[in-house]
């Protein structure tokens, strides 16, 4: 599984990144950078809050 | 005993939540949505922000669902514009109007209610900014150019203030305290903000009263308590809002600020718990009992109260270092952690210059508080240092660290 990010959706407001910080960071410019995708049995929680967390439901888990 | 009735009364996001949480639980039973409001649910934070800018199409309403995505995907009865008037929790029955909605388990997410100015209640151009149907009449009267007066310069009056003055529209705020948002962010920090207004141009007066709002069916003139007169076309009220639990009364629910629950958002009384603005809950990760009126809380709050009413016996704590953002002018303000601090530092940039900065607020020897402005790129991992109750003097290496590491930057690109 991974995540993807709509960039059209994204707001750049960051709960994902204090919920997976390992996956999302946002940058100096307040845009988000993905840092990763694929995301491993055990990040599978913490990728879900920050899905569920997204106030603007930009982020989504998809089969690879 | 067996759960096949949820109701969750509150349309809005916590009660979206704590709907979309149930199924997602795999709660195969019954579901009820009570709202008052005649709308489907939606999105609030855009309805003092984008919703306000200029242009002249009038943006869409931010729906979170449709009509046929409550009915076909998620199963649920919708009952809008059917504020619950009374909790019956006895028969375990919510009372709307003439009608009785029993249930099993109940999420009671129906928010707050903002102040209003006494007298003003007929006065047309009067407004609070709260529902998708104040936002319209407050984008309507500021695409006609109204003179607008917002009466509190807290995040909301401050939202609208910043919205007007983009349209160029003649706009004063007017604040009772002497600094704004000292509930908020602390005296320093409410000072450092408000600046923002004189800094763009908003006349902000702070440390006066409003007298009274006056007009012959639609306002004319505000009147301040030193007499001062400033003509208006609208105002827009934002001095805070009161927990809506007023149709609880005599239901057993304890009420105090809000309805009091337990860390898993329980009130104590069989089957019924309570998520969003209204629930006044122990916050274990900060170790105090909190109401909050922010959009994180009530997400999580929602699918987290649903979750436990459902599975009582397993309920699980809800715990969150708080977040709230607010847009005003061309900034970003957010904030992570709670304002009840022994000492407030500014660890990068100076608020004095407006542009970009973050203050760290210290309780004890922790980190218990981060503001930023502009600040989008650290304030989460300041909030992650929250959570871990990261020691003040970490958090201050933290920030030198990254400033150096953005002055190294900063000094390669010139």
């Amino acid at each position: 599984m991974k995540v993807t990010v709509d960039y059209g959706k994204c707001a750049g407001l960051g709960i994902c990144e204090s919920l997976a910080p390992e996956f999302f960071e946002v940058n100096d410019d307040g845009d988000l950078d993905l840092l990763k995708e694929d995301i491993e049995p055990d990040e599978l929680q913490s990728v879900r809050e920050a899905v569920a967390g997204c106030p603007a439901e930009a982020l989504r888990i998809v089969d690879n | 005993m067996d759960i096949e009735r949820l109701v969750v009364v509150g349309a809005s996001l916590a009660g979206l939540r704590a709907v979309e949480g149930a199924r997602k639980a795999g709660f195969g039973g019954r579901i009820t949505l009570i709202g008052a409001e005649t709308h489907l649910p939606y999105d609030r934070p855009p309805l003092s922000k984008k919703f306000l800018e200029p242009g002249t199409e009038e943006p869409a309403a931010p729906f979170f669902r449709s009509e046929q995505t409550f009915a076909d995907e998620l199963n649920v009865e919708l009952l809008l514009g059917a504020p619950a008037t009374g909790l019956d929790t006895a028969n375990r029955e919510v009372i709307v109007g003439d009608r009785r909605v029993g249930y099993d388990a109940l999420v009671i997410a129906t928010g707050a209610t903002p102040r209003i100015l006494p007298g003003t209640e007929n006065l047309a151009g009067v407004h609070a900014l709260r529902t998708l149907d104040d936002a319209v009449a407050v984008r309507q009267a500021l695409t006609e150019g109204a003179r607008t007066v917002v009466i509190g310069a807290g995040f909301i009056g401050s939202e609208v203030a910043s919205g007007a003055n983009k349209r160029g529209v003649d706009v004063t705020v007017v604040e009772a305290l002497p600094t704004p948002l000292v509930r908020a962010t602390g005296e320093a920090m409410g000072h450092a903000i408000a600046s923002l207004h004189q800094r763009n141009g908003t006349e902000l007066r702070c440390g006066i009263g409003v007298s009274r709002v006056e007009g012959d069916e639609h306002v004319e003139r505000v009147v301040l308590a030193d007499g001062s007169v400033i003509d208006a076309d609208l105002v827009v009220v934002g001095i805070g809002v009161t927990p809506a639990t007023d149709w609880l009364a005599g239901s057993g629910i304890e009420v105090d600020n809000g309805v009091v629950c337990d860390e898993t958002l329980w009130t104590g009384v069989p089957g019924v718990y309570a998520a969003g603005d209204v629930a006044n809950w122990f916050n274990p990760v900060l170790g105090v009992r909190q109401r909050m009126e922010n959009w994180t809380a009530a997400a999580e709050q929602g699918a987290a109260a649903a979750r436990n009413a459902l599975d009582p016996a397993n309920a699980k704590p809800y715990g969150t270092v708080p977040y709230y953002w607010s847009d005003w002018y061309d900034v970003r303000i957010q904030f992570v952690g709670s304002p009840e601090a022994d000492e407030v530092r500014v660890v990068d940039g100076d608020p004095a210059d407006g542009g970009k900065w973050v203050a760290l607020y210290r309780r004890g020897d922790r980190l218990i508080g981060a503001l930023t402005l502009n600040g989008q790129s650290v304030i989460m991992k300041y909030r992650v240092q929250i959570m871990k109750e990261t020691s003040w003097e970490d958090a201050l290496a933290f920030a030198r660290a990254r400033k150096a590491k953005m002055a190294e930057k900063a000094a390669a690109r010139a």
